[in-house]
């Protein structure tokens, strides 16, 4: 297998057969470039332009906005109970799942992923449906007066749905691939289980973990849709930083909204550096996910 | 369609793959292009295909220069090691593919395409095969497949890879003998890329024996076999042993005592003897023989193969010896040379010819 | 061997006997798939599986009452064929940025490859703020088109370039590993064939590479159907021109018409599970035809 990168030939004016002629190469790059620029640069450039328009001032004051804070803190918490929460689950569910056999063992793996063809909005819905006054639970929560729906725990739950499989998809792949080997000769030499996992397969696992982590952290603080179907948007109490860019923007307070809209894209940006920093230097070991 | 290859050059960077290649090829001829790898034979072969081009050098078809013309204005029918059939293209659309790419000008008609393939399968005794698709044939199966899609274009040369690398054994050897039989019913100029040696030496017409970049001789296969012109040459063909002799006014010594060998005019000095297991036979310890000591008895097919030390050294040759022989591991023993060739050890230019028995 | 650490949490809803097929030596299997399916099960399939109870409840009358609503029909539709138009654009768009980056070098390759990610990784919130004012009359290219009298922004145009921003990844992430293990044999036989590039890449290299823009494909428009949060901002949310269905079940919701946003939810989910499963059944009868047999 040899890269096609391109070489003429060395004699004459042919062309590298394996290769398209050098004014197609160029034009195929050149338009690829200029719709991904405008599909993807140009967004980006906006927020920032916007966000910058009125001056650096401004801009800054918005982080000073109590509502923005409010936000802020908002977000943290909610990602602080939700990723955590998923990567004890993707660690359990890939540990049952990758390390040994049983019935239903496809199912399971094709009901995690479950969550990622919901709708977002579907997925605040369900939780209505359940936890909200009228809901399912309705009563038995009013009873007790305890408030789920239009408060942090419901957003919570919502971002626990959405960001439910990032974890166990990375891990599950990757687990099964490296197979019990290390384990069973952990256990053969007189380890106990937890010890076990602590130090053998996590650190085999770790970088795929951190990865995984990394995923479900960006899409908790940034989820909108089902977060937005549950926090009833009251002021000060649930709203968090995507809720806030909403707001902001529809009362047409487009520096705020887009200065907040900042935050939430550097968040992204960082994330997709770490991102491709941890496939380049540890893409083996997280390559079975990619490969799913 | 005569062949010819003039002083190709490929270099990869700093390295060399390939130093100056010549040799043609004669219409109709098949030729073998033999060597182990990284001898450059795919290299070359590919340079004649038009899918690398040389650092240097040309390309003839028919006397007219083809180096700077593309692959698909060549006309070379070209088979892969791993096939490269079009895995979602039925048979007799892979067969076909050639034919429907020609321009509208020269496209023959459907009705005249299928006649072909029907043609080309019963060629390569696929009849039949047309709806199936690759991933439902055998490889032996694949590889004919294959040679029908490049036969199809009516190539003036047929290029093939390793044809049968990747098959069994058995369908290689079952491949080797239809391929020659094809060739002799198609008549094409037809080039093979192959590493094993009986492979060359059963099918092809002459064999370009290549190490390293070189031609190290081109010759039947007789030629190759029982006259190799270089010690490249003699050890990759066939089993061989060697040793080293010195030569002072005209006699060859052995460990410092004269041995007769079967040659006349040795030059001075030293040079490398090279000879085959059957060329020499094993006896009791004698005057102007080679004596060593026998460290193993074995059999080596249907022969008797035993493994002498000899010298100072005490380095191993093997010679094969009769079914009814006395010899034991320990036993001293003599051999006689009766067929050999010497290489003289003085910086010899590569192709000037060596002595021989 | 006695597994001292696979005590079976009691208050958790395992199944008594279940164990592992045959006994692994590993620890800790009753205690880790009973939380997976305690979690699982609370998280994902009890409020899903109350949705399509209470979707079941209503009967197919109302439910069906209720789908052909002209208004949740125009919503329905607009989601599906929006999101199949832009799913559409993205199977053409990924294949070329697929190919681009895996074939040719050139400077900024890899920052063009990580690029591709952006819409995974960025809210929608942001994206959909952006997009909106961008293409907004005033922006910097619906300005542009302004000029012409077209207008992109609150109209079911600008609803298909949120979609095409946001499905941009995934026909190039499905089709960018195909291409870099691309055996080139098969375009070099193409070549002695007497095959031009462009014959070699319609009819050699294009239908092996089928299935995977296909899964592309389906995997963005199931996105685009559900998307939400890109696209609300712009799009004009008219009902019956360029509202979309989730925005639908959330005005229902604020309505507490529960049945209304349960019977839409519900389609909607119908819809993407079908199309998966027809994608799926695709997949298994083009992998049959070109599997290897050996």
């Amino acid at each position: 297998m040899r890269s096609s990168a391109g070489r003429d030939g060395a004699i004459g004016h042919t062309r590298n057969p394996v290769t398209e002629a050098r004014w197609v190469r160029l034009a195929l790059i050149g338009s690829c470039v200029a719709v991904m620029a405008v599909f993807l640069v140009l967004p980006l450039v906006e927020v920032l332009v916007e966000a910058l328009a009125k001056g650096l001032v401004p801009f800054l004051a918005n982080f000073a906005d109590p509502q923005v804070l409010a936000a802020i803190r908002l977000t943290v918490i909610v990602a602080a109970f939700a990723v955590p929460l998923n990567c004890l689950f993707g660690l359990t569910a890939a540990w049952c799942i990758a390390k040994f056999t049983f019935p239903g063992r496809t199912l399971l793996v094709t009901l995690i992923d479950l969550p990622f063809s919901v709708s977002p909005v579907i997925a605040g819905l369900i939780y209505v449906l359940l936890y909200s006054a009228n809901g399912l639970a309705g009563p038995w929560l009013v009873a007790h007066g305890v408030q789920i729906i239009f408060a942090v725990p419901g957003m919570i739950l919502a971002t626990i749905f959405v960001t439910f499989p990032f974890v166990a998809r990375e891990l599950i792949p990757l687990m099964q691939e490296q197979g019990n080997g290390d384990e069973e000769a952990a256990l053969s030499l007189g380890a106990g289980g937890f010890y076990t996992f602590c130090r053998v397969t996590l650190p085999n696992i770790r970088w795929a973990l951190l990865y995984g982590v990394l995923l479900c952290n960006a899409r908790a603080m940034g989820e909108f849709g089902a977060v937005s179907v549950v926090s009833g948007h009251l002021q000060g109490l649930t709203i968090t930083l995507p809720l806030q860019v909403e707001l902001a923007y529809n009362g047409y307070d487009f520096v705020g909204a887009f200065g907040t809209a900042t935050l939430l894209a550097a968040l992204a940006i960082v994330t997709l550096l770490v991102k491709t920093a941890l496939e380049r230097r540890y893409g083996d070991q997280l390559a079975a996910a990619r490969r799913g | 369609m005569r062949l010819e290859v003039r002083g190709i050059t490929k270099e990869f960077g700093a390295t060399a793959a390939l130093h100056g290649v010549d040799f043609s090829i004669d219409p109709g001829e098949l030729i073998a292009l033999l060597g182990p790898s990284g001898s450059g034979k795919t290299t070359l072969l590919r340079i004649i295909a038009g899918l690398d081009f040389p650092t240097a050098g040309q390309v003839l078809f028919g006397g007219d220069d083809a180096s700077a013309r593309p692959v698909q204005d060549r006309h070379v029918g070209f088979v892969f090691q791993h096939y490269a059939l079009f895995r979602h293209m039925t048979v007799f659309d892979n067969i076909a593919f050639g034919l429907r790419a020609k321009p509208r000008r020269a496209r023959p008609s459907e009705p005249d395409i299928a006649a072909r393939i029907d043609a080309l399968l019963n060629l390569v005794q696929l009849p039949e095969f047309g709806r199936r698709f690759p991933a439902q044939l055998s490889g032996g199966q694949r590889q004919r497949v294959a040679l029908a899609r490049a036969l199809a274009i009516e190539p003036k040369v047929l290029l093939l890879d390793e044809p049968f690398g990747a098959l069994d054994a058995k369908v290689r050897r079952e491949l080797r003998r239809w391929l020659r039989d094809i060739h002799d019913r198609t008549g094409h100029t037809t080039v093979f890329v192959t590493h094993d040696q009986d492979e060359a030496l059963e099918v092809a017409d002459r064999v370009v024996v290549m190490n390293t970049g070189r031609i190290e001789q081109v010759g039947g296969p007789d030629e190759i076999y029982d006259a190799p012109a270089t010690p490249f040459v003699f050890d990759f063909i066939g089993e061989s042993s060697r040793f080293e002799v010195e030569v002072f006014s005209g006699k060859p010594y052995f460990d410092e005592r004269p041995v007769g060998l079967p040659f006349n005019d040795l030059p001075e000095g030293r040079s490398t003897v090279y000879f085959r297991p059957h060329d020499v036979s094993i006896g009791l310890p004698g005057p102007g023989l080679i004596s060593g000591t026998i460290t193993s008895l074995r059999r080596a097919g249907a022969t008797r193969r035993l493994e002498i030390a000899i010298g100072p050294g005490q380095r191993t040759v093997e010679a094969d010896a009769a079914e009814n022989h006395s010899f034991r591991v320990g036993q001293r023993a003599g051999l006689n040379v009766k067929r050999a060739r010497a290489f003289p050890a003085r910086a010899a230019p590569r192709n000037v010819p060596s002595y021989a028995g | 061997m006695p597994n001292v650490l696979s005590r079976a949490p009691p208050a958790l809803l395992v199944l008594p006997r279940f164990r592992a097929r045959h006994r692994s030596i590993l620890p800790g299997f009753r205690p880790a798939l009973g939380f997976t399916v305690f979690y699982l099960s609370a998280i994902v399939l009890l409020p899903l599986g109350l949705l399509v109870a209470r979707a079941a409840g209503l009967g197919p009358t109302r439910l069906w009452h209720i789908a052909t609503d002209p208004r949740v029909f125009a919503a329905l539709r607009l989601s599906f064929l929006a999101s199949l138009l832009a799913a559409a654009c993205n199977a053409l768009i990924g294949f070329l940025v697929a190919w681009v980056l895996t074939r040719y070098r050139f400077p900024g390759r890899k920052l063009l490859d990580a690029l591709v990610d952006l819409p995974f990784a960025l809210p929608t919130a942001v994206a959909g703020i952006s997009l909106s004012a961008l293409y907004s009359t005033h922006g910097w290219i619906g300005s542009l088109f302004a000029a012409w009298g077209v207008r992109i922004a609150y109209t079911p145009v600008g609803i298909w370039i949120a979609l095409v921003f946001i499905g941009l990844p995934f026909v190039v992430r499905t089709v960018q590993p195909l291409l870099e293990h691309a055996d080139l044999e098969v375009e070099e036989a193409a070549a002695t064939l007497g095959a031009g590039r462009w014959r070699t890449v319609m009819r050699v290299v294009l239908p092996a590479l089928l299935p995977a823009i296909l899964t592309g494909f389906a995997l963005a428009l199931a996105r685009g159907i559900g998307e939400y949060g890109s696209v609300i901002f712009i799009a004009g949310n008219i009902p019956f021109v360029s509202e979309i269905a989730p925005l639908l079940i959330v005005t229902r919701l604020s309505e507490f018409d529960y049945a209304g946003a349960t019977a839409i939810a519900v389609i909607m989910l119908a819809m993407s599970f079908l199309l998966l499963l027809a994608v799926n059944l695709g997949q298994g009868w083009l992998r049959r035809r070109l599997a290897d047999a050996e």
